[in-house]
């Protein structure tokens, strides 16, 4: 560009001016303040990488890989040490599997129900007492499980443990909706109402109309909702540490009790393990892998919403 | 007839890319103080790039490039020199654009909003300002008794408005006006073009619009644009009765192609 003299005497004067000064100074300011903020947690989320991955290191220089995967007890404290990390694997996909079995058709029916059939007074009363769910304590709905609903249970289900899968996996899908019908209500809710004009106007009704228009158009925000849920319940500790029980057991029947990862790390933290001892690591070790499970999740629901992403 | 004007700012040999696209050929034309000038043309002809550029707000997004000048009078200040602040130009330079685009906030608070901006913070002169200014836009009567009201609730037309009073309040040098009433109805529209009437008396305006009809009726000169350069600029009676060239002849008859 031609060199040009900058001379105006009045932007001079407003590049001057105290006020308009400090403004873009606050700005620089506030941009640096900013970054320190992000630039934190990405080191904070680093930082527990490393210290899961280091740790876990120490407990896989000692126990191969092969072992921990495919050995099917969990002892590390007996004196007849295995390190397979399935029990607990399967039992955190038991409990989780269940509480998504209860909170996909209930969440999908409500979210559906209250952005597109519930009246607006119904819903601006009902989801404020549904988001009070999220309220609860996690600690409340585990002994919700373990006193109230597995005696109940065990009327009906016969070989029912009194630790046992199913019913915190159950409390758990409960547990969760609240998050997930939040998420994609939203999402359905934020479908534009041009769209739906459209769909009366070739004459569905509501219900083929969330079907055919409504789900398709918010799949990315549904989807990402039903997998935060998913994440939520694999990392859930409270309700599985108190009503699974926390004894490793590879199982496919959900009526015994099982730990979960969740539960087991609890459990060993609780105790008093040497510090730098293996049974130690194996706290980082089964944290690794909860860790890479969840993550796995994001990554799917990241690429799911790139790739369903409707633009309005 | 007016008597004539001088420039209130020269655009000088001004080009413009979005990355490789060159938006802006060569664009050369006086911006005559205390005047309406409307720049005409069909969708794409770069029109509204042309008005962006007075206030850099195609500095927001990433890959733009100026070249040439655009100098403000009386100073001659570039506007757009890469070592001027786009954040200063916009306190000379007030635009509103094509749909009303009013804060969640008071009608009040929106008109003072670019007051604040420049740190007037006593009372009185807020209020004296903000009437001015609602006054200036022909909205000061239907808001007067409701400032503290939220300007969502006020009708399409009137929000515009607003948006017209909020980028007058702080006295700019330049008005830039883009599609201003393609949102609203024709009495909306009739109220805002006799509006701009008005304003010339104490600010420049500087128009897109897609109504030739409106250019014609509001403007003192017009300029029109065909795929990024200015065809025709003169005074908008001549162009509009008596255009130089047949191209402007075949736009402003509706022959285009």
């Amino acid at each position: 560009m031609a060199e040009t003299s900058i001379k105006a005497s009045e932007y001079e004067a407003l590049r001057n001016n105290p006020y308009l000064r400090r403004g873009r100074l606050l700005s620089v300011v506030m941009r640096g303040i900013l970054f320190a903020c992000a630039a934190l947690s990405v080191a904070i989320t680093a930082a527990i990488i490393w210290v899961l991955v280091s740790e876990s290191w120490i407990f896989f220089k000692q126990v191969p890989l092969l072992a921990f995967l495919t050995d099917t007890h969990w002892t590390p404290v007996f004196t007849d040490a295995h390190y397979g990390i399935l029990p607990l694997l399967t039992a955190t996909f038991w409990a989780a599997g269940i509480a998504m079995a209860v909170a996909t058709p209930l969440g999908l029916a409500l979210s559906i129900y209250l952005s597109e059939f519930a009246r607006p007074n119904l819903r601006e009363t009902l989801k404020p007492i549904l988001e009070m769910l999220a309220a609860v304590p996690t600690v409340v709905f585990g002994y919700f499980a373990l006193l109230f609903l597995t005696p109940l249970a065990r009327q009906f289900i016969p070989g029912l443990s009194g630790f046992n899968l199913l019913v915190p996996g159950f409390v758990m899908g409960i547990m969760i909706l609240p998050y997930i019908v939040s998420i994609s209500e939203d999402a359905m809710r934020a479908v534009p109402m041009s769209l739906r004009e459209g769909a009366f106007a070739l004459g569905m009704s509501r219900w083929r109309m969330s079907m055919t228009v409504i789900i398709p158009a918010a799949f990315s925000g549904v989807t990402a909702a039903f997998l935060l849920g998913f994440a939520r319940a694999v990392g859930e500790t409270m309700v599985v540490a108190i009503a699974a029980g926390q004894n490793p057991n590879l199982t496919a029947d959900p009526r015994e009790g099982a730990a979960t990862i969740t539960a087991y790390i609890v459990q060993m933290s609780l105790g008093d393990l040497p510090h730098g001892s293996l049974a130690y690591s194996t706290i980082f070790a089964a944290g690794l892998v909860l860790f890479l499970i969840t993550l796995a999740f994001n990554v799917i629901g990241f690429f799911l919403r790139k790739r369903f992403r409707e633009a309005y | 007839m007016r008597t004539p004007a001088t420039a209130r700012a020269q655009v000088k040999d001004l080009n413009f890319w979005y990355g490789k696209f060159q938006a802006l050929k060569n664009i050369n034309m006086d911006i005559a103080d205390r005047r309406v000038t409307a720049i005409i043309g069909a969708s794409g002809c770069g029109k509204s790039t042309l008005l962006r550029c007075f206030n850099r707000i195609h500095d927001l997004y990433p890959g733009v490039r100026y070249e040439g000048a655009i100098n403000l009078q009386p100073d001659g200040l570039n506007l757009v020199d890469k070592g001027v602040d786009p954040i200063l130009v916009r306190l000379l330079v007030s635009m509103v654009f094509q749909k009303p685009n009013p804060f969640p906030k008071s009608i009040f608070e929106n008109v003072a909003a670019g007051l604040h901006v420049r740190g007037i913070r006593n009372k009185t002169e807020l209020e004296g300002r903000v009437e001015k200014a609602l006054r200036q836009a022909a909205l000061w009567d239907e808001v007067k008794d409701r400032l503290d009201k939220s300007a969502m609730e006020l009708s399409g037309g009137q929000q515009q408005r607003l948006c017209i009073a909020r980028a007058l309040a702080p006295e700019p040098k330049l008005l830039l006006l883009d599609e201003p009433t393609s949102a609203l109805d024709p009495i909306a529209t009739a109220k805002i073009e006799e509006l701009i009437d008005t304003l010339v008396h104490d600010v420049t305006v500087l128009i897109v619009t897609h109504n030739m009809a409106q250019a014609a009726r509001i403007s003192h000169y017009t300029a029109f644009m065909h795929l990024g350069d200015l065809i025709e600029f003169g005074e908008t009676q001549q162009l509009f009765t008596n255009p130089r060239l047949g191209q402007t002849q075949d736009y402003i008859t509706g022959r285009f192609g």
